[in-house]
């Protein structure tokens, strides 16, 4: 379809803008541009089309499942929209006086406090603007805690090899060596591993539990522990969060900081890579680091900003994405105390239903119960078919599912890692599971149409090593 | 209480028995019994829809919403067409997630596609990456590329919004980078403070500055940028999207990277998020961008089709060694900010910027008649700073009594204005007097 540069003409524009009512001032020459920037001449019809044809060429939770391990695509809830477009939200400026955004400081109030309810945290921040975000957030108070204690030597923060990219690159981002340790057999922590690995330079260790794989490490307690006894600190990555709300808090596993990924735990839109909220919790020691505004409340219950004298700064302008927060509190307050862990509980559920009823056909990376979602190996597939993952997962585009996610963890080949969330209906996990064994019957056969799958998506498969090596990144130039 | 589960209690215990738990404990048996959480979580209980609504419009009516705003200093109270919102509510935007299949998200890919495309326009520069957090995150990670064993130092001019340049404190802190910050002399940077500080610096990576800066002048640019590049180090610009339409491009003033926050592009001010960063450098340092980048590539049957690109740069490839942990873009805010800049077109967004001029102009001109005077003799854009003849925070509480969201104070003597196409002339006459009276009383000048 057209690029919206080629549709349009010379001249065409909406009326959107009265004249001036004063006196038109211009900019100096000495400043003017010369030539203007060539942006779109289009009519308001000719926008609504063109935007309408790219949603219909874009899949989204609403339009069908969309099992993406790590990722929780759950169901985004419409009241949520709802009340973040509400006018005492989205037009306030940022730097209003507090008494004029009293309700913004509630929002974050009461979200901070049931997040470190949920977390088993002291404190939060809810200035990190995405997971990522969160990581570097947390590894900063991590830094910030050693550097202000003297403790210069602490310079490694441990990472386990089946740990999300983001890991190692956030304690990159903050200076820090990193340590890769191996996974056990049962895909957990090696604790031998692990305590060979700590030492007088140990900032910390950052885990994920459940871990990537969907397995939640039986031996916790001690390995936080063992960071611990070492004079590290442990950081959670919380992208697994969605598993054990209410079940079992990363506080109480002994972890000292942690990120929640609002835009996968508590519902907000993904909106196509972002925005998400980050916020970053943490126990008491760390609390005088955190970076941006934390809110009070007084004895008559009127809140205020508070920052410490310690603080770390500002990982982001302003007070971090609100609107994503204020979803999630509408999200929160719909579900309440039990909702949370219900929501848990039945992302569990669903994961080990599709895992169960398809470990006859596919092997189970891990086998045994699993969190919140599990991941498939389909070497001995590949060495059958001479199909790989990715000719499942594009197999799957024809059935009009998002696939899972392909090739992670790293430590298992060929993986697919599937999970469905809670909001999904039985049925829509039974017509995927039938789909993965259709593909996998089918490949047995005829693996040539799967390795050209997908066949009935507006496009094939791209050329991807064409477009890194000669890249096209903007219309009509090329670098 | 309320829920998103489809499925029924029955169904679930059905589920259960299927794949051979008896109920949901055994689920969690991996789970050490000591770790476990014991109990309720004290939250609130569950409530509907009708009343979450309800209760979340009761804390929303606790801010105060001014409809008369004279304040800028990141976020901007800009007109936003209804075009813009129609379109990114559509919900297969709203509930994608990072295109990484591109067979089903060539309409995501291609908008991003586009909204690179605008941004290469606006700043003149070859490539911009999907999007960033915000302006201010796009600014600390712009000064990454530029760094490497030979290029060390960041500098940055103090002329930055405070909070960009807090935000920069705390990457470099992170980073332990060396952060120098040039004085400002006369609303601008200090060039010689500039050439002074670079003279010893063979280790100079990049410097930092804001276009038009944080007290509304714009600076001498294309001198500054002489200066750092003479000293080996990179050029990185902060630029206002809106002025782009009337200034020289970031690209012709010298420019290696421009970065800014989208937000004046049609994103409401939201309490300060969530924004937009863009991100746009030269071919050569493309491979140094950050974050997600979509390229133009075809698919065997020839078709035009769009993907992720240049991924080697990202962190899932290259884990501790990639320069950032960025993995995803501001996907929905990008595209509220092309689907402003569709809305406007270059025509659109001249008209807009020249507005901003003009009113701020006016208002300066009006204020200066009562007693505020402006601080600089520089030209600006659409913020100023003026004295106050009264002190400035009591000044705000009056003017905030009216309905108007005055300035904002800098100290009891100095207010930083901005004026935008919202501000018509009666509103600015409005405040004019309202500031008046707060001087002068009702009988006053």
């Amino acid at each position: 379809m057209d690029l919206i540069f080629n549709i349009g003409q010379e001249g065409r524009k909406l009326s959107l803008l009265p004249g001036c009512d004063v006196e038109t001032v211009s900019i100096s020459d000495g400043l003017r541009r010369n030539n203007p920037p060539k942006l779109p001449q289009l009519s308001e019809n000719e926008i609504s089309r063109h935007y309408t044809k790219l949603a219909e060429r874009t899949h989204g939770v609403n339009n069908g499942f969309y099992p993406l391990g790590s990722c929780t695509m759950k169901y985004n809830p419409k009241v949520n929209e709802e009340t973040a477009s509400l006018e005492g939200f989205a037009g306030i400026h940022p730097l209003q006086k507090e008494s004029t955004v009293q309700g913004c400081l509630e929002v974050t109030h009461k979200i901070s406090q049931y997040l470190c309810e949920i977390t088993g945290m002291d404190s939060f921040t809810m200035q990190p603007a995405a997971g990522a975000h969160g990581e570097f957030t947390g590894l900063l108070l991590i830094k910030a805690y050693h550097v202000d204690r003297g403790d210069m030597n602490r310079k490694k923060i441990i990472v386990p090899d089946s740990a999300h990219g983001t890991n190692p690159a956030s304690a990159a981002m903050c200076g820090f060596d990193i340590v890769s340790i191996p996974s056990s057999d049962d895909g957990c922590v090696d604790i031998e591993a692990l305590r060979e690995a700590v030492g007088y330079d140990t900032a910390g260790l950052m885990l994920t539990n459940p871990n990537t794989l969907g397995i939640f490490d039986k031996n916790i307690t001690e390995i936080t522990k063992i960071v611990h006894e070492a004079g590290g600190l442990c950081y959670y990555d919380g992208a697994n969060l969605n598993a054990v709300m209410g079940i079992v808090r990363p506080g109480d596993m002994g972890f000292d900081c942690v990120h929640v990924n609002i835009h996968k735990t508590f519902s907000t839109p993904h909106g196509g890579g972002g925005p998400g909220s980050g916020p970053v919790g943490c126990k008491a020691l760390l609390a005088p680091y955190l970076p941006g505004t934390q809110v009070s409340l007084d004895e008559n219950r009127d809140c205020h900003y508070t920052a410490s004298e310690k603080s770390t700064g500002a990982v982001k302008q302003f007070h971090g994405n609100f609107l994503v927060n204020v979803r999630a509190l509408t999200y929160l307050l719909t579900l309440g105390r039990e909702g949370i862990p219900e929501a848990s509980s039945n992302a569990v559920l669903n994961a080990n239903y599709m895992r169960v009823k398809l470990a006859d056909t596919f092997d189970i990376a891990y086998p045994g119960t699993c969190m919140h979602e599990f991941v498939m190996s389909l070497e001995n597939f590949k060495k059958e078919t001479g199909c790989s993952a990715l000719d499942v997962a594009k197999g799957l585009l024809d059935y009009g599912m998002h696939p899972p996610t392909m090739y992670f963890p790293l430590i298992v080949h060929e993986a697919l890692m599937i999970e469905p969330t809670e909001t999904e209906p039985k049925e829509v996990l039974d017509r995927c599971i039938e789909a993965l064994k259709e593909i996998h019957a089918k490949a047995h056969e005829d693996p040539e149409h799967l390795k050209g799958a997908p066949h009935n998506t507006v496009i094939g498969r791209p050329d991807e090593v064409t477009a890194a090596r000669n890249p096209i990144l903007c219309f009509s130039r090329e670098v | 209480m309320g829920s998103y589960i489809p499925n029924t209690e029955k169904e679930r215990m059905e589920m259960l028995a299927e794949i051979g738990y008896e109920n949901f404990e055994d689920l969690f048996s991996d789970i050490p019994g000591d770790v476990k959480f014991k109990g309720f979580l004290d939250l609130p209980a569950g409530i509907s829809e009708m009343e979450v609504i309800r209760r979340m419009k009761s804390i929303a009516s606790k801010n105060i919403v001014f409809h008369k705003i004279f304040r800028g200093a990141g976020s901007y109270n800009h007109y936003i067409p209804s075009i813009v919102k129609s379109v990114t509510s559509k919900e297969e935007f709203l509930t994608a997630y990072t295109p990484y299949q591109a067979e089903i998200s060539q309409g995501l890919l291609q908008s991003i596609f586009e909204f690179q495309t605008m941004i290469c326009e606006l700043t003149g520069m070859d490539v911009a990456n999907a999007s960033h957090y915000d302006g201010a995150t796009a600014a600390a990670e712009a000064t990454v590329m530029c760094k490497d064993r030979r290029h060390e130092t960041v500098y940055i001019s103090e002329s930055v919004n405070p909070s960009v340049i807090q935000v920069m404190e705390t990457y470099c802190f992170a980073n332990d980078t060396k952060l120098i910050k040039i004085p400002v002399k006369e609303g601008i940077t200090d060039i010689n403070a500039l050439r002074k500080a670079l003279t010893d610096d063979e280790k100079a990576a990049c410097l930092y500055v804001q276009h038009p800066n944080f007290f509304g002048n714009f600076e001498e640019v294309e001198a500054l940028g002489e200066e750092i590049h003479n000293a080996g180090g990179k050029f990185i610009m902060g630029v206002n999207p809106i002025t782009l339409a009337l200034i020289k491009s970031p690209a012709e003033c010298g420019a290696d990277i421009a970065v800014g926050d989208g937000q004046p592009l049609g994103i409401p001010m939201s309490y300060g998020g969530p924004y937009v960063g863009f991100m746009a450098t030269t071919s050569k340092l493309m491979r140094k961008l950050p974050g997600r980048i979509v390229g133009e590539t075809k698919d065997a049957q020839g078709r035009t089709a769009y993907v992720l690109t240049l991924q080697a740069r990202e962190q899932h490839i290259r884990r501790e060694k990639a320069g950032s942990n960025i993995c995803s873009n501001q996907d929905l805010c990008a595209l509220t900010a092309s689907v402003y800049m569709a809305a406007m077109g270059a025509s659109g967004l001249q008209h807009v910027a020249e507005l901003n001029m003009s009113k701020a102009h006016y208002l300066r001109n009006e204020l200066d008649k009562i007693g505020f005077k402006a601080l600089y003799d520089k030209e600006f854009f659409n913020e100023f700073v003026t004295s106050s003849p009264v002190e400035s925070s009591k000044l705000m509480d009056t003017l905030e009594a009216k309905g108007i969201l005055g300035g904002l104070p800098l100290s009891e003597n100095h207010i930083l204005w901005c004026a935008t196409e919202m501000n018509t002339k009666e509103d600015m006459d409005e405040l004019v007097s309202v500031c008046n009276d707060a001087i002068y009383g009702k009988e006053g000048k």
